[in-house]
């Protein structure tokens, strides 16, 4: 199975206070009220002190698209860098990535898709010119030695086209990975994925990219991310994402479940005895810490535990 | 987690590279809503309601339901009914009905009733034996004992539980050879199957699989099923693994009926949806139509004036 790694390398951990996609930043989302900066400055001081080796900070989108991050300059600039994480924040083009430069950003991601519909409703164009788009970015970003992560989503599935071909996936994966991303993130953007189409997704994936430069965004929302993540972990994956709390519901299915709990994946990692660096009693503290600035219940079954145990 | 001498993630890639040859082609099955589910639900349901839902899950597909339980009613008011139920309900030819009984007088009246088949709960832990049932693990199964023989000579099938087999709410960790011990002793007796139930659902796959290592030294892994909790969201990693480690039964209760006891609000069974869900992507027949049991599960549910706890019934509805 190739290198197998003797502890998870990092678990990263992103906060996720909207969606991912500009486009949805008209839609539904639980959290629709604007989050102070304050309190976005504190969440991400807080996963600092966890431990947690990369924090996604904020977005470079225009604030058209998606006002809960107007506030991205100023989050940047105010967060307590630790010496042990790294802050990539998201690009979606040159305009955006210079932006994040300007104010302090030393690495990057953009966001690609594995379906030409998702691509065209989500981004108002095809895959193509998007990995254009992001070839820009990349080859500046590399002239100022700044890193960047690549994401594919609907990796698993569609909410407009249905099942994708896990050969697609492998395509787009291994163009942003020739492109310049240091690490791919496979997203099941929808929840859907199982670990019989998550095995068969990163099988066609490795013969094109190593699995060293690989990482899994599993959602929630149909309850299959942990026992997906599981499958990956035993394929030799060993990066993987996550969100505090499980922040960000699912725009497909309103009300759904999307993000994966970091306190859950870390609590399956470490009761096998696997390797994060993170303290997990203090990302339920930073995940409570959320909730309540949110006003909103957790999502992770630890935190739920933990909370109401006798 | 010294299981293999090598690292937790290398023994991981090791069990999942072995796995894709041995996934089981089929697995049954157990749902435990109307009993483990609804017993552990404050709201008291109608007669007719646990009926109706139990004839909902035999359309479903279902090959196992956990009907009832013949305890006391002082103790179960959930189950006071019993009786009702057991002759209530439509019988689906192939279909099993078990029903709980924790002692001789329990088996009488659960036979009486039309019982074709019983279960009965052991525990791997000593304090929760205790606590639970009021006696040791010892003198637990020499009670089970004398159902087991009464069940022998009335052509009755007993299935054995054992609860606290990752974990006790007292005792803390449990040892995998004492899981494996009170097991073995079940199915000497009699007991077609064993389920190892994750009781606080505080296991996690490195755990599970040494649990069934321990285990399946002692009990066939033909004869051995999974009764997971979600407590800490580790249930459906955890079953996997158990596949991919030969067991084929896995329990599982509709909508995730049934908290946790031990954690107040926090969840507790599986929800059967979410547990398909993943067996059908799989490419695992189950012979349950999922449709189907999301019906039964939005209409307990709605008896219940309660949300579901599966994420597969939360997702489609609202898509």
């Amino acid at each position: 199975m190739g290198n197998v790694p003797t502890s998870v390398k990092h678990c990263l951990s992103y906060e996720q206070l909207i969606q991912d996609y500009p486009w949805l930043g008209s839609r539904l989302q639980e959290e629709k009220e604007m989050v102070p900066t304050r309190v976005k400055i504190q969440l991400i001081n807080m996963l600092s002190e966890t431990g947690l080796p990369v924090i996604e900070a904020t977005s470079f989108v225009s604030l058209k698209w998606v006002p809960q991050m107007a506030d991205h300059t100023e989050v940047l600039q105010a967060i307590h860098r630790s010496s042990h994480a790294r802050y990539p924040v998201l690009t979606p083009n040159m305009h955006g990535f210079q932006d994040a430069v300007a104010a302090g950003a030393t690495e990057v991601a953009v966001f690609g898709s594995a379906s030409e519909t998702f691509s065209q409703k989500n981004i108002y164009c095809s895959i193509d010119a998007s990995m254009l788009r992001f070839e820009e970015v990349i080859c500046t970003a590399k002239q100022q030695q700044i890193p960047v992560r690549g994401y594919v989503s609907c990796a698993l599935g569609c909410p407009y086209e249905g099942p994708i071909e896990p050969t697609k996936v492998a395509e787009v994966v291994k163009r942003l990975y020739e492109l310049g991303c240091y690490e791919v993130s496979l997203g099941d953007t929808i929840g859907v994925g199982t670990p019989g189409s998550m095995a068969k997704m990163l099988h066609y994936v490795m013969e094109e990219v190593p699995s060293s430069a690989l990482a899994v965004h599993c959602h929630d929302t149909y309850g299959q991310a942990l026992a997906n993540i599981l499958t990956a972990l035993q394929m030799g994956i060993c990066a993987v994402d996550s969100s505090v709390a499980g922040l960000g519901g699912c725009p497909y299915a309103q009300g759904s479940s999307g993000n994966v709990s970091t306190e859950d994946v870390l609590y399956m990692l470490h009761g096998m005895g696997i390797k994060t660096g993170v303290d997990l009693s203090k990302v339920i503290e930073a995940g409570d810490f959320i909730c309540k600035a949110l006003n909103r219940k957790t999502n992770s079954k630890v935190a739920q535990a933990r909370s109401k145990s006798s | 987690f010294s299981f293999f001498n090598i690292s937790p993630v290398q023994w991981l890639v090791q069990v999942g590279a072995s796995a894709g040859k041995a996934l089981p082609q089929r697995v049954k099955i157990v749902e435990v809503g109307p009993r483990d589910g609804l017993q552990n639900e404050k709201t008291l349901v109608p007669t007719e309601v646990k009926i109706h839902l139990i004839d909902m899950l035999s359309e479903a597909g279902l090959p196992v339901i956990e009907a009832t339980s013949f305890v006391s009613p002082e103790w179960v008011p959930q189950m006071a009914d019993q009786v009702e139920v057991m002759k209530g309900i439509n019988r689906r030819p192939g279909v099993s009905y078990p029903v709980l009984t924790p002692n001789l007088k329990g088996f009488q009246a659960a036979v009486k009733a039309g019982a074709a088949e019983v279960a009965i709960f052991g525990a791997a832990s000593e304090l929760f034996s205790k606590k639970n049932i009021n006696c040791s693990v010892d003198e637990s199964l020499q009670r089970f004992e004398e159902v087991t023989k009464a069940a022998k000579e009335a052509g009755v099938r007993v299935r054995g539980y054992v609860s606290c087999v990752l974990g006790c709410p007292y005792e803390g960790q449990v040892s995998p050879d004492k899981v494996a011990q009170v097991a073995k002793r079940l199915y000497s007796m009699g007991c077609y199957e064993i389920s190892l139930g994750d009781t606080i659902g505080v296991g996690t796959p490195g755990g599970m699989a040494e649990l069934l290592e321990a285990v399946s030294r002692e009990v066939p892994v033909d004869a051995l099923a999974v009764h997971c909790h979600d407590t800490y969201g580790q249930a459906l990693a955890n079953i996997l693994i158990a596949l991919q480690m030969g067991i084929s039964v896995v329990d599982s209760s509709v909508a995730g009926l049934g908290g946790c006891p031990y954690a107040q609000g926090a969840s507790g069974n599986v929800a059967t949806e979410d547990v398909v869900y993943m067996l059908h992507g799989l490419g695992i027949q189950t012979g349950v139509d999922l449709p189907k049991l999301m019906d039964a599960g939005a209409f307990i549910c709605r008896s219940l004036n309660r949300k579901t706890s599966s994420k597969v019934a939360q997702a489609t509805c609202k898509l």
